[in-house]
């Protein structure tokens, strides 16, 4: 680093059991913190609720992919087998729709899988390359064995008391995060 | 009752239920265990690892001598023209059920018991569904001529036909393929973060940064991560059922004797459950002895395995006993032969070994010294291998030797070629197992993590230091 003056990402507290995480959890949300997040190996039973995080939206996301995929099963079923190139077949309709039932479901399913998996990429913003909370050599463990709050510079009531509040939590350690 | 599983394992403080890692580990421990021999394989991956790259050579030569000379090289002709390369089919995507099973419907019902073994379960339905795959592809003979399958416009300006099973299969497997794919691999992000943190060379650190996406484990991921888990359990539940719903109909939707039947769909879902846990049995028995797993893949694992494989093959027994007197109830004197000439006819052997393996050996494991010794599991696992493997034999080929015309009545023998398709599958499932063990996390670390006692806030290791 030369003369610049180093950019800070935030505070990065350590702690060493998901109770501790969870009570300073629910110190900082009380302190109003609005940029900060907790980071655990596991996700730690409620604690989106200590930290005071809204429901996720993903359910909506796979509603919506899975009947866009059975509008998708069925349209395309009937279009091509009464409309496209209609053949008599087995004394059947041309559209049967029992006989749709399996592949309008099995698309319905298809697509809604797709949404869920990334839906919930897209809304955490990953894949993502780099993220400051990586410059810490401690945060290693937080795949591990160890629990974290970063609490970001950006948040309004950043400043020395935000230190101190981690302090009083337990934290094991606090660091300074460099962007 | 309580007294006496006090006795015998150990108990979560909290919810009173029994430990799943025992020995009082910590979560690096976890860590440990299962990362290690990641990183430096134990001794034994090598002779297994070599060893399925000789059957997957047989494979090779069996697929390549088929395609040379067309399927005339398997015992497959009229009229039997469904031969082992169906039954081969039915039988891989049976086992590919035993994972989502685990990793979905087991999620649902809350039974934490599943994150010892639902990856390794999930590696497993992944590889058995490919095999299943290739395997109607070769079976047309043509297997250049395969994306006909598939949902494309071609030079004849025809479709697929939607009326016939045969294309829901392909839906049913490709799909089926694909969610559980998304799914093993949304349950590897975490563990592949694990080895990124843990790793000690930068092509290490590179190739499980990339894998993992980037996951730092932040708590506002873990809510959506969560929730589309739940989801997509919830998705995988009523396609785990439709699969070998779909695979039976291919049978059942022909007017065949002995396929015609409304029993096939609950009938084949509960023999695809028996087998999957079987081979899940048959893999994990070996692996958590070579891999020191056996504090964490327990015996108590093993023991609801077996009660999964004593119900499900409970179960197979009276659909075969259903299906007997279904086809004496129905006074359909086609329906009786059948059934008579499968039991006692020119493939009587192939039956009983198929009740045998099905139906009796299973019994054994209402006890408790069976449900708990791997060593008989491990046996008779094997015997839930073989036995299923007769059972979709039994079904294809007794149907199509005596069919409506006895003029056109014949056996069905296999050649070396069959013989060697089925050989070198096993070369495949157990090369790409080989190679996920090598390479990822066999447990779900994450999971597996949530699920000890010491995961709860609740939990309070020094007493008084907090509240």
């Amino acid at each position: 680093m030369s003369s610049q003056k180093k950019r800070i990402y935030g505070l990065l507290a350590e702690y060493e059991t998901p109770a501790e995480v969870y009570h300073a959890c629910e110190q900082v949300r009380d302190a109003g913190y609005r940029f900060w997040d907790s980071h655990t190996p596991f996700p730690v039973h409620n604690l989106d609720k200590a930290m005071g995080l809204k429901q996720s939206p993903v359910p909506w996301l796979v509603f919506v992919g899975g009947m866009f995929g059975v509008a998708i099963g069925l349209g395309t079923q009937a279009y091509v087998s009464g409309v496209d190139y209609p053949i008599i077949y087995a004394g059947k309709p041309y559209i049967p729709w029992q006989s749709f039932v399996p592949v309008t479901f099995e698309s319905g399913v298809l697509v809604a899988s797709f949404c869920a998996l990334f839906g919930m990429l897209g809304l955490n913003g990953l894949p993502r390359l780099h993220h400051p909370v990586f410059n810490s050599e401690r945060f290693r463990r937080a795949t591990d064995d160890r629990f974290f709050i970063a609490v970001e510079a950006r948040d309004p009531n950043y400043g020395p008391q935000t230190r101190r509040l981690l302090e009083s939590t337990g934290a094991a350690s606090v660091e300074e995060l460099e962007r | 009752m309580s007294a006496q599983i006090h006795t015998e394992d150990p108990l979560d403080p909290l919810s009173g239920r029994k430990v799943l890692a025992e020995g009082g580990v910590s979560f690096h421990d976890i860590t440990e265990a299962v990362c290690k021999p990641v990183e430096d394989p134990p001794l034994m991956w090598w002779p297994a690892f070599l060893l399925s790259n000789v059957l997957l050579g047989v494979l090779g030569v069996s697929v390549l001598w088929l395609l040379w000379m067309g399927p005339g090289v398997w015992g497959v002709s009229s009229p039997v023209g469904w031969g082992w390369a169906i039954v081969d089919f039915v039988f891989w995507v049976g086992i590919g059920h035993a994972g989502t099973l685990i990793s979905a419907v087991l999620f649902l019902f809350r039974q934490d018991w599943r994150t010892s073994i639902n990856r390794a379960a999930e590696a497993m339905t992944i590889f058995a569904v490919v095999i299943a795959g290739m395997m109607p592809g070769l079976h047309t003979g043509r297997p250049w001529f395969d994306y006909w399958m598939f949902f494309l416009p071609n030079q004849m300006g025809v479709w697929p036909n939607f009326r016939s099973p045969l294309i829901w299969d392909v839906f049913a497997v490709g799909t089926y393929f694909t969610v559980s794919l998304l799914f093993w691999y949304m349950g590897l992000i975490p563990d592949l973060a694990t080895m990124r943190d843990r790793a000690r060379t930068p092509i290490r650190r590179m190739a499980y940064g990339v894998a993992s996406l980037g996951w730092r484990s932040s708590t506002r991921h873990w809510v959506h991560y969560e929730k589309a888990y739940m989801l997509l359990a919830g998705l995988a539940t009523p396609l785990v059922l439709s699969v070998h719903t779909i695979v039976s109909f291919d049978f059942a939707v022909a007017q065949l004797p002995g396929w015609h039947t409304t029993i096939f769909p609950p009938y084949f879902v509960a023999g695809a459950v028996f087998s999957g846990f079987g081979m899940v049995l048959t893999l994990l028995i070996p692996l958590r002895k070579w891999y020191r797993l056996e504090h964490i893949i327990t015996i108590k694992h093993l023991e609801n395995m077996a009660k999964i494989v004593l119900l499900t093959g409970s179960l197979v027994g009276y659909a075969y006993a259903m299906e007997f007197f279904i086809a004496y109830y129905s006074g359909n004197d086609y329906e009786s032969f059948v059934f008579i000439n499968r039991a006692f006819g020119d493939y009587a052997w192939a039956y009983w070994i198929m009740v045998t393996c099905n139906v009796i050996t299973p019994q054994l494991m209402w006890f408790k010294k069976v449900r708990r010794s791997p060593a008989a599991l491990f046996i008779l696992s094997i015997f839930v291998n073989i036995g299923m493997w007769f059972e979709r034999f039994v079904i294809t080929v007794t149907s199509l030797h005596h069919d409506f015309l006895p003029s056109s009545w014949d056996y069905f023998s296999p050649t070396i070629w069959d013989v060697g398709l089925l050989v070198g599958t096993f070369g495949l499932f157990f090369f790409l197992f080989s190679l996920f063990c090598r390479f990822l996390p066999m447990i779900a670390i994450a999971e597996l993590k949530s699920v000890m006692p010491q995961a709860n806030p609740h939990y309070h290791a020094k007493e008084g230091e907090h509240e």
